[in-house]
């Protein structure tokens, strides 16, 4: 049996890193919820934001958490013109379509970074990155409490949004029921856009809490792309609540799994309960019934 | 039965070509066409006429690739004894994967993203077992013979050709039989197909199993032609999207869609070349970016515009 002294400071880990996987689900999550479609572009994006943050930070030497203001509305704007301008139109409304559309955006996404930034392995130098803090005897690294804090905070804002606004109360209705929000005189196009765009400035709030203690490269988002996928899926497609815990217990998940069984066995561990969740409870811990 | 005729033509045609192409790269660019056809027609199958997405066809793929591998290095098998083994096994792996998906009902993104996870699944095992190699990988050694299956340029465009053919086959005959008729039927309108009778379930596991066992088939050429196989080769997204771009490019659900694809792609490929130079993601983007303009200009693909303008 592992020591309680190891188990614990994996579990702080855990709880961190799972409250940057429920940031980043929560884009997801939402885009699902409304739109309806999978949104496999989503780690080509958080690659993209990360990029964003790293060159904010080594060629204008702004830091990461500065970066919100700039990086947020960045990501909402290129959310909102993709899903207007290009998997709107191209998908004709078929699942399959929208399916492919954001297929081809990721390729385009990751080889366009490959070509631009080469295939580097990038990090950046910030004064609190080497930080630790100490809870109750376990060392954890100061970026990742800020992460935590930051994920629950974005968090909290995008369910104002949601349950608090006119926007949110229309990109409710929208999910819903289309035909109906359509009818009551809601611009659906621009309601889905910016549900779109919302899920990707998550990502650009998620790239700026990740950054300090990680890393970036052209395929980083591939990482993210599963497990986020496993998030939403385990917490409920479209299920807010769902995507936090589930962001929660994926994390420590991988975190515990990782003590017992390594880096990279540790993974199957998300890959097994993705296929399990959507095999035998596809509705997820909280969804209505799928 | 022209259709029948029209494999026939095909098969003489290329295999004409070693004897009017003398350049090895025109060799293998037509060599590595046929083989993307073969990925692309392993799709189709499933994709095309199952109307079964598969983002994660890279499963089948390493699977055959591997035990190609794993059997000739490990095992000391023969190479000829070693492919079907290659491919039996693509088609269990399929038919497990099947046999989960189906009968939970999965279908639309969720049968994408879980054959996506299994890919991943089996890309950390590859990364983790030492008798795959780890993430090292496995090399196969060179011994030039045909008893080994390997040979020459034109050796090796023979070999591919006739694995395409065999596919080529297997579409003519969905296309043509009452298995196929029940496929595009479970495709088009699942309930009504089980309403009228059509064992749904049994129709998705074989379209399944045959996708399988043609993308193993792949595999196994691949680790025959380039001697050398790796986790991230064997599993990864490339492979899967390779196979899922030839079947949409040419036009899903039919026939030939896939050659045309993968042909039109190869030239494709090789004119970004020529224009941009080899920067790396150069092919890609374009590709991605192809893949969009399908989708949301040609959705039935090459074939099916001609098709279109043939009425």
């Amino acid at each position: 049996m592992l020591e309680l002294s190891i188990l614990f400071p994996a579990l702080l880990n855990g709880l961190t890193m799972g409250a940057v996987y429920a940031l980043i689900a929560l884009g997801l999550t939402l885009i699902y919820g409304v739109l309806h479609i999978i949104n496999f572009a989503h780690g080509a994006a958080l690659m993209m934001a990360l990029y964003g943050v790293y060159y904010l930070k080594d060629s204008a030497g702004i830091d990461p958490y500065l970066a919100l203001p700039v990086v947020i509305p960045v990501m909402f704007a290129a959310g909102y013109a993709l899903q207007r301008g290009v998997i709107g139109r191209a998908s004709h409304g078929k699942d399959e379509n929208i399916l492919l559309v954001t297929l081809g955006i990721s390729i385009v996404l990751e080889n366009l970074a490959l070509f631009l930034f080469r295939s580097d392995t990038r990090t950046i130098d910030t004064p609190y990155t080497l930080s630790t803090l100490d809870i109750a005897g376990a060392m954890i690294s100061l970026p990742k409490v800020v992460a935590f804090g930051g994920a629950l905070v974005t968090a909290a804002v995008l369910l104002l949004i949601v349950y608090g606004t006119d926007l949110g109360r229309a990109i409710r209705a929208c999910a819903k029921e289309r035909q109906g929000a359509k009818l009551v005189g809601i611009d659906v196009d621009h309601v889905f856009a910016m549900s779109f765009g919302i899920g990707l400035a998550c990502l650009g709030a998620a790239a700026c809490f990740l950054l300090p203690a990680y890393y970036v490269n052209p395929t980083v988002g591939n990482g993210f792309v599963l497990i986020a996928f496993t998030v939403v899926v385990l917490g409920g497609m479209g299920s807010f609540s769902g995507a936090l815990l589930g962001g929660f217990i994926i994390g420590i998940v991988e975190s515990v799994g990782g003590l017992w069984l390594g880096e990279s066995l540790g993974q199957i561990g998300i890959f097994l309960i993705f296929i399990a969740v959507l095999l035998f409870r596809p509705q997820g811990l909280f969804g209505a019934k799928a | 039965m022209r259709s029948l005729a029209a494999i026939g033509v095909f098969a003489l045609l290329i295999a004409l070509v070693p004897a009017m192409v003398d350049s090895g790269y025109l060799l293998n660019a037509i060599i590595m066409t046929l083989y993307a056809a073969l990925l692309g027609q392993a799709w189709n199958i499933l994709g095309g006429f199952g109307g079964l997405f598969s983002f994660g066809h890279a499963v089948f793929f390493g699977t055959g690739a591997y035990a190609m591998a794993v059997l000739q290095v490990n095992f000391g098998w023969n190479a000829w004894v070693a492919l079907p083994a290659a491919m039996v096994l693509g088609g269990a792996v399929g038919g497990f994967i099947g046999a989960l998906s189906f009968r939970y009902g999965l279908r639309g993104s969720y049968f994408a993203l879980v054959t996506l996870a299994f890919a991943e699944v089996f890309r950390v095992l590859a990364n983790t077992f030492q008798f795959t190699g780890a993430g090292v990988g496995l090399m196969v050694p060179l011994k030039e013979s045909a008893l080994n299956m390997q040979f020459g340029k034109t050796g090796f465009l023979y070999l591919i050709l006739s694995f395409l053919i065999a596919a080529q086959l297997v579409a003519w005959w969905i296309r043509h039989s009452r298995f196929g008729a029940w496929l595009q039927a479970v495709r088009d309108n699942e309930e009504s197909a089980s309403a009228l009778g059509v064992d749904v379930f049994r129709v998705k596991m074989l379209a399944i199993v045959m996708a399988g066992m043609l993308m193993a088939c792949g595999g196994a050429f691949y680790v025959q032609y380039l001697h050398y196989i790796d986790p991230h080769l064997a599993f990864g997204a490339s492979v899967s999207v390779q196979a899922l771009m030839a079947a949409i490019v040419g036009g899903i659900g039919s026939v030939w869609g896939p050659l045309v694809g993968a042909a039109a792609l190869q030239l494709l490929g090789e004119l970004t070349r020529n224009l941009m130079g080899d920067a790396p993601g150069i092919n890609l983007i374009v590709y991605g970016v192809v893949l969009v303009l399908m989708v949301n200009f040609m959705p039935r693909g090459i074939v099916g515009l001609a098709t279109r303008w043939k009425r």
